[in-house]
């Protein structure tokens, strides 16, 4: 276990990317001075949510060491994990932290047959030690997801559909037992019956088998069921950060705010108010190259003082918020949190 | 009047790999039309066969998915066309693009990555037709998307430059420039996060209320289907359980899998424990007895485990395939 109790610390981290040609391109911040922490002796599910392209994926790829911060740490068990490069040593990072993708699609490969994908996961981490063993293995956690090998079994990923695809990978995850599950966007593919049987099995992963969970989602609703803590992210930022209940009932920035709002309720009487027009962020790049607060274009309650520097993180009740509303800057006047 | 109708539609995908065929009754058994001027939602589990549905309906029949039995009928106005035995050359000319649209599930990969999204637009039509008027052309597309309130600039973009939640909806208004009387929209929310989804789903209404169009809308997030569809068809395995009205659907649905389907929403500010069905989802290859829902259905009977129950209208415009409703008489 590590030194600081922490399972996963993530200190500071921005990401950088150089977009545009090689000449002249400007610099977009993915991720923006994030920092967060899991503890060891407290599994949690903790949820990331927020605009597309707001850099969770980005984030969830430092986690799993597929990319190096520019700047900032990320600690996995107090280990740095930048600093992991032998190989077995990689492969036990990798048994405790495995990830589940967006786009089952890009985790399998067209050519191969799914269940191919599985046995080689029980061969790489070691898992069984003859074919039988391996195929109970598999079967196993295929039927944790609400498959069997005898359905997989010879077939190629085109021959599955979307939501089955992506029940197989998160079978696959499971196959080595982690104590780190990174899920990026696990249920957008399936219907609620499936939705919330993953979730459900997330929920039975940590309470049964001590396994954290970063759920990376759109699905707020989710989010609420299953999550103890959850982060809302918009352009790089972790704009609002603390206990699910707190942030999804009560949001206090006002991104969360329209976030929120904008969850469409599974009942027709909210027609009529879900169908009042929004803004939309023009393109990616134009707000994230913003100066201060990067919500300022889109923002119904925007100051001049937004448009100066980066809001600062600021302690509401039990969440923390990237907001001028809530700071000493400004009057203490209009910070009345609405629902 | 209606402008598609589908009967008794059976598509199979039949497949054969060493030596081990394969047949996955994708779409089993499905009749439903569309009447002009009304969004249609169809949703239902993963894998339940909606996409199948799709392509037939549109035309994209390729091996291994093959058309049993059943038929696909279109009036688009004094224009009719049989879609299972229209020529590809027809359906080039004188249906894609002009009178059905296809935004197919992950469809911000129809623009092509290295090249402007106004390129895209006019290779699309190129394929379908000689642009004979490229200015008539290049003044359409404007007027189009600022109808539809995306700034023009997008145009002149590459679409690695947009957000997923703009390459969206400039698919979307891709797929409309020539006011098709039908848009198909598979999924077309998925992958958006809630904020870009309302707002290209406020763009597919816009679109409808401007062209008085019909929609297809294919997605299995019953909470948008509450609050953008008129009419919802609910699939499982392959046919159909229940359609009705949005209302009906929600309020009063009567189809045991429906009323699942809408009790294990989770809302928030609620932590109660929602339960998944129990069993597993069909397998289309080898699919239950009788009604397909038995082996989870909480009310099953007898009856249900050998008796396929029909698609019976129980009031005006909602029909149920449930051994536990009656027909009306209307
Ligand atoms: N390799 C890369 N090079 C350049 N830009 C990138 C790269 N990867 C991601 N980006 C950009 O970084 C930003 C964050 O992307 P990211 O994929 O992390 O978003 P996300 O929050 O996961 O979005 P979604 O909800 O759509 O999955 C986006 O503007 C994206 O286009
Ligand atoms: N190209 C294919 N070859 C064989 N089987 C397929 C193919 N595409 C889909 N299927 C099968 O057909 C069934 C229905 O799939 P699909 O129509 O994509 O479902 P949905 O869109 O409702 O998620 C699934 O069992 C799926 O595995
Ligand atoms: S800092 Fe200003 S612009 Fe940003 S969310 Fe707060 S009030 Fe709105
Ligand atoms: S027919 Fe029987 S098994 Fe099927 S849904 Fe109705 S009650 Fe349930
Ligand atoms: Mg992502
Ligand atoms: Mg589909």
């Amino acid at each position: 276990m590590s030194a600081n109790g922490k399972l996963l610390d993530v200190q500071h981290v921005t990401v950088e990317f150089h977009i545009g040609g090689l000449v002249g391109g400007t610099l977009l911040t993915a991720v923006n001075d994030v920092s967060f922490s899991l503890e060891s002796d407290k599994p949690e599910i903790f949820t990331l949510a927020g605009e597309s392209g707001s850099g969770k994926t980005t984030l969830s790829r430092l986690l799993l060491r597929d990319l190096e911060p520019t700047r900032g740490k990320v600690l996995f068990e107090g280990r740095d994990v930048s600093t992991i490069r032998k190989r077995s040593e990689f492969i036990e990072f990798m048994k405790k932290v495995q990830p589940v993708f967006q786009n089952p699609f890009d985790t399998f490969s067209p050519l191969r047959r799914v269940d191919a994908y599985l046995f080689d996961t029980v061969k790489n981490f070691g898992m069984a030690s003859n074919r039988r063993d391996a195929a109970e293995v598999v079967d196993d956690a295929l039927r944790n997801v609400g498959l069997s090998l005898d359905e997989v079994r010879q077939r190629y990923p085109h021959e599955l559909s979307g939501g089955q695809i992506q029940r197989v990978s998160v079978a696959r995850a499971l196959i080595s037992k982690p104590t780190l599950i990174l899920a990026d966007e696990p249920v957008s593919m399936v219907d609620a019956s499936l939705r919330m049987e993953i979730v459900n099995l997330f929920q039975k992963l940590r309470d049964e088998q001590k396994v954290s969970v970063v759920y990376i989602t759109h699905d707020l609703a989710t989010a609420y069921y299953i999550s103890d803590r959850i982060g809302i992210m918009l352009r790089g930022y972790i704009v609002e950060l603390g206990p699910v209940e707190d942030v999804l009932e009560r949001p206090a920035h006002p991104y969360t705010q329209l976030l929120k709002e904008s969850v469409p309720e599974p009942a027709p009487k909210s027609r009529e108010s879900w169908a009042k027009h929004i803004e939309l962020g023009i393109t990616e790049v134009k707000e994230y190259g913003r100066i201060g607060c990067k919500f300022a274009g889109r923002c119904p309650k925007v100051m001049d003082i937004c448009r100066e520097a980066d809001p600062p993180d600021v302690r509401v009740g039990r969440q923390t918020v990237k907001c001028y509303l809530y700071s000493e800057q400004t009057t203490k006047a209009d910070t009345g949190t609405q629902s | 009047m209606t402008l598609l109708s589908v009967q008794n539609l059976r598509a199979y995908y039949q497949t054969e790999a060493y030596g081990i065929s394969r047949t996955v009754r994708a779409v089993d058994g499905v009749s439903f039309d569309l009447v002009p001027n009304e969004i249609y939602g169809i949703a239902g589990e993963s894998s339940c066969g909606k996409t199948t549905l799709i392509k037939v309906i549109s035309g994209n029949i390729k091996p291994p998915l093959k058309v049993l039995e059943g038929s696909v009928n279109y009036s688009f106005g004094e224009y009719k066309v049989d879609m299972l035995q229209i020529s590809q050359s027809e359906l080039r000319q004188n249906v894609r693009w002009k009178q059905i649209s296809y935004v197919m599930q992950g469809s911000m990969s129809v623009l092509n990555p290295v090249r402007k999204v106004i390129k895209t637009f006019q290779d699309i039509v190129d394929t379908h037709e000689r642009i004979r008027d490229k200015n008539k052309f290049l003044k359409q597309t404007h007027t189009h998307i600022n109808r539809l309130g995306l700034p023009t600039d997008v145009l002149n973009a590459y679409p690695h430059q947009l957000s997923g939640g703009m390459r969206q909806r400039v698919a979307i208004a891709l797929a409309t420039v020539f006011q098709p009387a039908l848009i198909i929209a598979d999924e077309p929310t998925t992958a958006l996060d809630v904020v870009v989804q309302r707002g290209v789903l406020h763009m597919i209404k816009d679109i409808q209320a401007i062209s008085n169009n019909t929609v297809l809308l294919v997605t299995h997030d019953m909470a948008v289907h509450a609050n953008v569809a008129d009419r919802v068809m609910i699939m499982y395995a392959g046919r159909i359980a229940e359609e009705a009205p949005t209302e009906s659907i929600f309020n009063a649905p009567l189809h045991p899998y429906t009323q699942h389907l809408i009790n294990s929403l989770p809302v928030i500010g609620e932590k109660s424990t929602k339960a998944s069905l129990k069993g597993s989802p069909p397998n289309l290859a080898d699919p239950p007895s009788g009604c397909r829902f038995h082996p989870r259905c909480p009310y099953v009977m007898d009856e249900c485990r050998t008796v396929v129950p029909d698609l019976v209208t129980v009031k005006e415009r909602h029909r149920v395939a449930c051994h536990l409703v009656e027909e009306a008489s209307l």
